[in-house]
């Protein structure tokens, strides 16, 4: 667990308030609660200077008032760094990491169709993965979504209706 | 020369799943790719959250009828990890070869949809034949063809005798003679080597670059593999070498693949010969503790990954599934950049990709009763009236060819 240990002492080192955030749970994986508003230049920083280069995935999750997301970034040699950070749900704007990141870019948008985050320049492209008519303000991912929500407005009786 | 805009899919003769490719051409030459995903999605990550443990297994498996094990595998393990299981050695053996018996027959599958996708049909009907060797292994062990059924939380559910794991390696020896003939095939043959060479070039920079995974990034010299790098399973005991090319193009990935098998039958031989004895399963327990994990599986296509986060009830609290194809489509794009119109079928196929284990999200049931019948003529002016939402419009034409048709 050496290797685990030096990349948590290089995290705090370089980020004090990581100090009390960074778990290692077991071998290869590394999990850490970083602040919305230091999470860019953290996740550069492992993403650029630490040889984390490779995003695995993002996962969004509805975190009561909150929508918690994770990043999962992975080095060459397996060991895999989560980093986690949290918007409000009243105002869920996450910068994109596209730009680090280009084929992260379905991740994003998922996030943004499944849980209604907002994604701070994200390139522009088609939405994914709900159909063009889904209706607005609805997330299927958060906890207090549910399918009959959409009664009379599935997308099937549409279709017909356009024809 | 003016550019044209074309349609590939939804629905698509040259496409096996649903998928909408709207291609802008030059000439034959391929400018611009955009893709629209989505049309599979099932709802699986939000029935997740909605059923016990036990009956997401079963869920988690039907991500993906190729790499059922992979998917199932990848979630009990996330799961187990977070209940703090140990599960005895043999079951970890038998899930290792049986993941890696789905990896021989996935890539003679990919073998034989690549043969089929630059018109040698003789290469599909060989390798599907030896496949179906496989197949019918797994029906033997497992009782099915596609959806073995094999995990479940603490292990695994059926033991092998000594005489099915000897049948096994009849079976294997047979695939064995069978791929040495493929790789000559697949590295000899002039018209395969014509054909493929060059086509879809995406270069390791681009790889490394866009996160390309499994075989597709192997064959760009992407050194990654998660059976080595991240050991799961039985990897840790097991020899063997992962294969990388640098060809960068078709030609790479195929063989990367052919020579990947080869090392399968190697680990599938060393795997029953290490076989261990005692239990299969170990007890677990209905509910799951609070917690999260993050479990890695190299999938024949690429790496599979699952996220679980556990509230201690006997439901997850959220499931995440990111399945290869979704790492790889970003690459797609790239590799067809200024590539002829004709080589976009083998292209798309060379990443091996299944749309349905990508798209895994929202299905939504009709309530209430009502009719969801759609004419025929209903359909055709819904599909021409979508067309034209994506610019693409057949009026001039149509008009033309009645003209012509007076």
């Amino acid at each position: 667990m050496a290797n685990e240990e030096a990349i948590k002492s290089e995290l705090t080192g370089k980020f004090v308030f990581l100090a009390d955030k960074i778990v290692i749970k077991r071998e290869r994986r590394i999990f850490a609660d970083v602040p919305q508003a230091h999470f860019r230049e953290v996740f550069e920083h492992a993403a650029k200077k630490m040889d984390f280069v490779h995003l695995c995935i993002i996962t969004g999750l509805d975190d009561g008032d909150n929508l918690l997301f994770i990043y999962h970034l992975s080095k060459m040699d397996g060991t895999t760094l989560n980093l986690k950070t949290t918007v409000p749900k009243s105002n869920p704007v996450i910068k994109t990491i596209t730009d680090i990141f280009p084929g992260g870019v379905i991740y994003e948008r998922e996030l943004i169709d499944l849980l209604g985050a907002k994604v701070e320049g994200i390139p522009p492209g088609k939405r994914y993965p709900l159909p063009d008519n889904w209706p607005a303000n609805q997330y299927p991912l958060r906890k207090d979504w549910n399918p009959s929500m959409l009664e009379g407005k599935d997308g099937r009786k549409e279709e017909v209706k356009n024809g | 020369m003016a550019k044209v805009t074309i349609p590939i899919g939804p629905q698509h003769p040259a496409l096996k799943e649903p998928e909408s490719f709207i291609v802008t051409l030059n000439g034959e030459k391929i400018t611009n790719l955009d893709m629209r995903l989505g049309y599979n999605h099932r709802g699986i990550e939000k029935a997740c959250e909605a059923r016990t443990y036990v009956q997401d297994v079963y869920l988690i498996e039907r991500v993906c009828g190729i790499c059922s094990h992979s998917h199932s595998t990848c979630f009990v393990q996330a799961v187990e990890e977070i209940a703090g299981l140990q599960i005895p050695s043999r079951a970890t053996y038998i899930r290792t070869l049986i993941a890696e018996l789905e990896r021989i027959h996935s890539h003679l599958l990919w073998l034989g949809v690549a043969g089929h996708e630059i018109g040698f049909d003789t290469l599909l009907m060989y390798t599907w034949r030896d496949r179906e060797a496989v197949m019918d292994t797994f029906a033997a062990l497992t009782g099915n063809r596609v959806n073995y059924g094999m995990n479940t939380i603490g292990g695994v559910r059926r033991d092998f005798t000594k005489e099915q794991l000897a049948d096994v390696l009849k079976v294997i020896d047979i695939c064995e003679e069978r791929t040495k003939y493929y790789i000559e095939v697949c590295t000899q043959e002039p018209t395969v080597i014509n054909r493929l060479s060059g086509v879809g070039y995406l270069s390791h920079e681009d790889a490394m670059r866009l996160g390309t995974i499994g075989p597709t990034g192997r064959a760009s010299a992407v050194d990654k593999d998660v059976r080595r790098d991240d050991p799961y399973l039985a990897y840790k005991d097991l020899s063997f070498n992962v294969i990388t090319d640098t060809h960068n193009d078709v030609f790479g990935r195929a063989v990367v693949r052919v020579l990947e098998l080869m090392e399968c039958y190697k680990m599938v031989r060393e795997i029953i010969a290490r076989m261990p004895d005692g239990p299969v399963t170990v007890k677990a327990p209905r509910k799951i503790p609070a917690g999260e994990a993050f479990s890695r599986y190299e999938a024949p296509r690429g790496e599979d990954t699952h996220f679980v986060k556990a509230n201690g009830t006997d439901k997850p609290e959220r499931v995440r599934v990111r399945a290869p194809t979704m790492a790889n489509l970003q690459s797609v794009a790239k590799m067809l950049e200024d590539n002829n119109l004709a080589d976009l079928p083998i292209a798309i196929a060379a990443i091996d990709p299944c749309f349905s284990c990508t798209d895994r999200m929202i299905g939504v049931k009709n309530a209430g009763g009502i009719k969801d019948t759609v004419r025929w003529d209903d359909l055709r002016n819904y599909s021409i009236k979508w067309y034209r939402q994506q610019g693409i419009d057949f009026t001039g034409l149509n008009k033309k060819m009645a003209n012509r048709q007076e």
